[in-house]
């Protein structure tokens, strides 16, 4: 196992160089014109030159990928150039909003699309089945743009007096706040990585409500959350629901299924014990594939839902040509993903001895 | 020249596929959905009635902007125009915008998808077909394509290259080429050591013409497959960067950008964003619907 770990670890290297390569170049290389988007269209020639001399573009490339290179690998992923403001501290406060979002969407996918799974294998052909498979494939057609305003108009429009109501857009309903954990806590001195990793912690108001025992907010928070993950949630939950179903029926025709049958042993724990946990394996990949693609729809669902997340401050740093905020977001974002098939793997590995042993 | 189980078997297998899609109830809903948005998009001048640029004040009567739809035939007052999905908010016939729509997704389903795959097809045969450090020169620029988000690298790339219909479709393109690199490549790998590829190129084959006859037409049956549930996304994304003002430009009657541009005026006049994004969802649904049942025509367990 552990060599199998390593192995796997050592393969990422590649792979991360690839990533910083291509983060960097992509906004180098490809054209537009840094000077022009920060300064305004009428910069002249010798502010645009000051400019770049400031911020180090006019050195070689290789000498800025050098320098980049080192800067990163301390951890320092810059400052804007537009508002200087430190990238570490806009992913602090940016982050946190779309992983929220992506983990109740994820988890509103896993909670509906693995049982739902289960239920159609385990009657196939019926109307049940049927049913599921049907809207599965309408699930993944919809546009999470067309989904996102069709919710915020039937809960936020249609419903709009009804217990049902629910807000469409932004965090928390106006008039409610929610202070810094490192506030409420005292910790106000504490500095340095672990105050980033508090003040983390601290912007995602459902976690924030939850230890500080604030119910009423984390009601709110929460009331927020379901419209924009159901939008962002329910592509993964038809892939993830079609997945479940299909695995699950391939495993089911297998021979040791038959014997545990012959064995005499109930339909339900058949598919509990016996079917069901090979049958994961293939579900497990796809969610980590999933949390990938979670990250783009984040984009679209906080343009929706008017949430300041991740997505939105990528799309808007490339729109104004701020490139130290978009290497240092997509830096973290690949990082992510790229831990989350490590993670994938290794549970791989963890469930299916065949793989590790090999 | 002849040889046992070359292109003639290959192209065998597809008509095999197709011919299993006619039983396929998924593939054959799907064929119908893109049938009938073929025809729309086909004779869309014809059924649009009015030109979708069109800006109908001063040239109708009585019409005003964002208004809901009025058909005749269910109540809508006589002395009101007819507007099947009413207007926009620049009093552009929403219809004749809907239909003319279509025209736009299927071209750049096609399109997008065709150069994802003529680019990955070629990158996937290379790295097949020479290997060693150019397979992994390759495929290994492939895996870092693949690890970011798909959405993001496409506003990355359109970002840089300017916004603009042909450039979103270059991007969402670009983002697609791994999957058919991987697809082609491992077709090639499996048939490249096969007994009557040796017998074509002992029997003094060229290398284009082992490539391109013997070992070609065997991938191509998965490359459909990949192909059509490649359209569906392929369609999807480009909305969506459309949506986001990156893709299409106003005033084209692109659905996405049709649905940004109204998105600010869900509710006031939410058919502005429903007659589109419906016909979004129903274009990919068949696309969807026509892969699956194409995937299912292609499994061999299912073939008696």
């Amino acid at each position: 196992m552990t060599r199998y770990i390593v192995r796997r670890l050592l393969l990422t290297i590649p792979v991360l160089f690839g990533i910083v390569l291509t983060v960097f170049f992509l906004n180098r290389v490809l054209p537009g014109d840094t000077c022009h988007a920060l300064l305004g269209e009428r910069a002249t020639a010798a502010q645009c030159e000051d400019f770049n001399h400031r911020q180090g573009f006019d050195r070689p490339i290789v000498v800025q990928f050098g320098d980049y290179l080192g800067q990163v690998s301390r951890g320092d992923l810059g400052a804007s150039l537009r508002t200087s403001e430190s990238v570490t501290s806009l992913l602090v406060e940016r982050l946190p909003v779309t992983v929220e979002l992506s983990a109740f969407a994820l988890l509103f996918a896993v909670s509906v699309g693995v049982p739902l799974g289960i239920l159609a294998a385990n009657r196939r052909n019926s109307a049940i089945d049927v049913l599921t498979v049907a809207g599965a494939n309408v699930g993944v057609s919809i546009p999470i743009f067309v989904l996102g305003l069709l919710l915020a108009f039937v809960f936020a429009i249609l419903l709009k007096g009804t217990p049902l109501a629910l807000p469409p857009s932004g965090r928390l309903s106006p008039g409610i706040s929610i202070a810094p954990l490192a506030q409420t806590w005292g910790l106000a001195d504490l500095g340095g990585p672990p105050r980033a990793i508090l003040d983390f912690f601290s912007n995602m108001a459902t976690f924030n409500a939850l230890v500080t025992g604030n119910w009423s907010v984390l009601a709110d928070a929460l009331r927020h959350l379901v419209l924009p993950a159901i939008a962002l949630g329910t592509i993964p939950l038809a892939i993830i629901t079609r997945i479940t179903r299909s695995s699950l029926l391939d495993v089911i025709g297998l021979d040791y299924i038959r014997t545990a049958r012959a064995k005499g042993l109930s339909d339900q724990r058949v598919v509990r014990r016996h079917a069901l946990p090979n049958a994961m394996l293939p579900v497990i990949t796809i969610i980590g594939l999933q949390m990938g693609s979670l990250l783009g729809g984040a984009v679209l669902t906080e343009t929706i839902f008017n949430l300041s997340g991740v997505g939105r401050a990528v799309s808007e740093s490339i729109a104004a040509r701020d490139y130290a905020v978009v290497q240092g977001f997509v830096l973290v974002i690949a990082l992510g993903y790229l831990a989350i098939n490590l993670i994938v793997d290794l549970s791989y590995a963890f469930l299916d001895p065949r793989i590790r042993l090999s | 020249m002849a040889l046992p189980g070359d292109a003639h078997a290959a192209s065998g297998v597809l008509r095999d596929t197709m011919r299993n899609a006619l039983h396929q109830r998924n593939a054959v809903v799907g064929m119908l959905i893109l049938g009938f948005f073929v025809v729309i998009a086909v004779f869309a001048d014809q059924l649009a009635g009015s030109t979708p640029d069109q800006v109908l004040i001063g040239v109708e009567q009585g019409v005003t902007k964002s208004s809901p739809p009025c058909i005749h035939l269910l109540g809508c007052p006589a002395t009101e125009p007819e507007h099947l999905m009413g207007t926009d908010s620049n009093v552009r016939d929403e219809f004749s915008r809907v239909i003319h729509g279509t025209r736009v997704s299927l071209f750049v389903g096609f399109i997008t998808v065709g150069f994802a795959i003529l680019i990955g097809a070629l990158l996937g045969l290379l790295a097949g077909y020479v290997g060693g450090w150019t397979d992994n020169l390759i495929m290994r620029t492939m895996d870092v394509l693949l690890v970011f988000p798909a959405l993001l690298l496409a506003i990355g790339i359109v970002t840089a290259l300017g916004q603009s219909l042909i450039n979103a479709q270059l991007a969402i393109g670009i983002v697609g080429i791994p999957i058919y690199a991987r697809i082609m490549r491992a077709s090639v790998l499996s048939v490249k050591e096969s007994d009557y590829v040796t017998a074509a190129r002992a029997l003094g084959e060229s290398a284009f013409g082992l490539i391109f006859r013997r070992i070609l037409p065997n991938a191509v049956t998965p490359l459909v497959v990949a192909a059509t549930l490649g359209i569906a996304s392929a369609v999807l994304d480009v909305a969506a960067l459309s949506f986001l003002g990156l893709g299409a430009q106003p005033p084209l009657a692109e659905w996405g950008s049709m649905i940004g541009q109204e998105s600010g005026r869900l509710f006031t006049a939410p058919h502005l964003i429903f007659f589109p994004g419906i016909a979004l969802a129903l274009t990919v649904f068949g696309f969807n619907l026509l892969g699956d049942g194409l995937r299912d025509a292609l499994d061999p367990r299912l073939n008696r």
